[in-house]
């Protein structure tokens, strides 16, 4: 089969710049394609990752960028999958390349974001499961992010100081990111002081919500070849699965999980699903791994994550943690972006924006955040209403 | 005072004794929460027939958080803002685990402890008060041999 190269990369600063949305996505466009050498022109296929915040124009996400960088026939698609929305517009495109439908395909995500909680959709509709629970428990997102934290806590001593510890090491390495919103080192004191919000997670637990914008020029190996185009950076992997019934784990924005009364455990959890599809595309397994992209909404969840993508077993994340073996310089880092705690969620670039970053470190264009010798990247993260999202890179 | 209605229609039943309403399959027996109207949930199951069933009114907790900030619409907060807390409970028959609203004091909660269902006043607006389900503690539980996770990390 023949293979899909990551062409071209590119990112719009985080920050809450307040401006429409369409501006970070053609500006993380135009440097994706000239991180490729590809002119606008030549892009057949664009693939768009939808905002749900902005209006038509965020639902309709790839003709909005086309329109926006000057209409050429390139035909086009938008995808919304929550906070995988991103990796299921890679997907799209890479589908469409590795069936030769295409040889050049550009992805776009971006995301002007309101202050303070994400909120459901305005007006009275009490049959939408995501207005329903803000309405009937207040649970809020973080709601589900302190049900998780405190988990760990209870079933494997995890502290706060550990959730802390998280915090500190993605910020020790976002402030060396450009496109990070966050350039600060925070302390443990700092995050131990910030207020509580969904106890046991404190402010600076949580990832804010950013506005940003991330591209990816996609392109056929062939294609690459014939136009000089470095085949440095491979996709060998992108997972969009989604759960397997049943899912007993409760998730945002569900009330319930499903029964496992009659159809039994499930093998895995899904969230343990969604890196071992990738795995197996890819035919690659965790200790293959150079370092990791992983969606930590809250520090804590980026524990969870650690045994979800395999770096380790259940309830030993806090020990990886604390050994330094995901810091910068440790067997396995995780999170040299800065992750989400050091960028906040803009929420159809997110997924973009891990894949830049594996592209970048794959590369060795890392500065000083460069993960040494890296050779292959995962990212993983997960949309509400069921969307995995993991995207293997190889050297 | 008016008489008080649940806030949100057919998923409990209030009383000396509340439960959840859920639905559960007339073929294969899957249970699904909240209860909906189509298909059953189990992908090996093609019924459409399912029936209300009350679900277990106690339950173990899965785990649990105190929201601290006031959260935004549709959400209606009391005032002044009061924080409050949000348990996951495995019930104790049915393999799901299913959110709600402590009553009373989260500060001895643990993952793990027994819990039961109850009901109580989740806002009163023009209409007057609406129900809705909560979960509360079983008393009588040992909480000494306990310890709450520290700030220390001071753990093995």
């Amino acid at each position: 089969m023949s293979s899909v190269i990551v062409a071209g990369v590119g990112m719009h600063p985080w920050g809450k710049w307040g401006r429409n949305f369409v501006e970070y996505g053609v500006d993380a466009a135009r440097k994706a394609l000239d991180d490729a050498g590809i002119a606008w022109t030549d892009v057949q296929f664009v693939s768009g990752a939808d905002t749900v915040r902005n209006g038509y124009p965020g639902y309709v996400a790839g003709a909005t960028f086309a329109q926006a960088l000057g209409w050429t026939g390139a035909k086009v698609a938008s995808s919304y999958a929550a906070c995988a929305s991103g990796a299921t517009a890679i997907d799209v495109a890479r589908a469409r390349i590795l069936a030769g439908m295409c040889d050049v395909a550009l992805v776009v995500g971006a995301d002007t974001t309101p202050k303070g909680f994400l909120a459901p959709t305005g007006g009275d509709r009490p049959d939408d499961p995501d207005w329903l629970r803000f309405r009937l428990l207040g649970a809020t997102n973080t709601t589900y992010f302190g049900l998780y934290a405190r988990r760990r806590m209870d079933l494997y001593g995890a502290t706060e100081l550990d959730f802390a510890r998280v915090k500190v090491k993605n910020s020790e390495a976002g402030q060396h990111n450009p496109n990070a919103r966050y350039a600060k080192a925070f302390t443990i004191e700092e995050v131990l002081s910030s207020p509580m919000v969904s106890e046991p997670l404190r402010l600076l637990n949580i990832c804010a919500t950013s506005d940003g914008g991330a591209a990816v020029v996609l392109v056929s190996d062939v294609y690459a070849k014939a136009h000089d185009i470095p085949t440095t950076v491979k996709v060998a992997a992108v997972s969009t699965v989604t759960p397997t019934y049943p899912n007993t784990v409760i998730e945002m924005p569900n009330f319930a999980t499903d029964s496992s009364a009659v159809a039994g455990l499930p093998g895995r959890p899904f969230r343990d699903d969604i890196a071992h599809a990738a795995y197996e595309e890819a035919g690659l397994g965790p200790e293959d791994l150079s370092l990791a992209e992983v969606y930590d909404l809250s520090s804590a969840l980026e524990l969870d994550w650690y045994e979800n993508i395999g770096l380790c077993a259940p309830g030993e994340a806090e020990k990886l943690l604390n050994d330094g073996d995901t810091s910068l310089g440790g067997r396995i880092p995780v999170n040299p972006s800065g992750g989400l705690g050091a960028f906040g969620e803009a929420v159809p670039a997110q997924a973009i924006a891990q894949v830049c970053e594996v592209a970048w470190q794959l590369r060795g264009q890392s500065g000083a955040r460069q993960v040494e010798g890296a050779r292959v990247g995962l990212t993983a993260n997960q949309g509400l209403f069921g969307h995995g999202s993991s995207v293997i890179l190889t050297k | 005072m008016t008489a008080s209605r649940p806030a949100i229609e057919g998923w409990f039943v209030d009383g000396d004794e509340p439960a959840l309403v859920g639905k559960r399959c007339d073929e294969c027996g899957t249970y699904v929460f909240p209860p909906r109207a189509w298909t059953c949930p189990n992908p090996t199951c093609r019924s459409a027939d399912l029936a209300d069933v009350t679900l277990s009114r106690t339950g173990t907790v899965w785990s649990y958080t105190t929201n601290h900030y006031e959260p935004p619409a549709p959400y209606i907060s009391p005032d002044p803002f009061e924080p409050y807390t949000i348990v996951a409970v495995a019930l104790e028959n049915e393999g799901m685990v299913v959110l709600g609203q402590l009553e009373g004091d989260p500060a001895d909660l643990r993952v793990g402890d027994q819990v039961e269902l109850t009901a109580g006043v989740l806002f009163i607006d023009d209409d007057g008060p609406a129900t809705i389900w909560r979960w509360r503690r079983l008393v009588g539980q040992e909480v000494e041999q306990r310890p709450k996770a520290d700030l220390t990390g001071g753990k093995a």
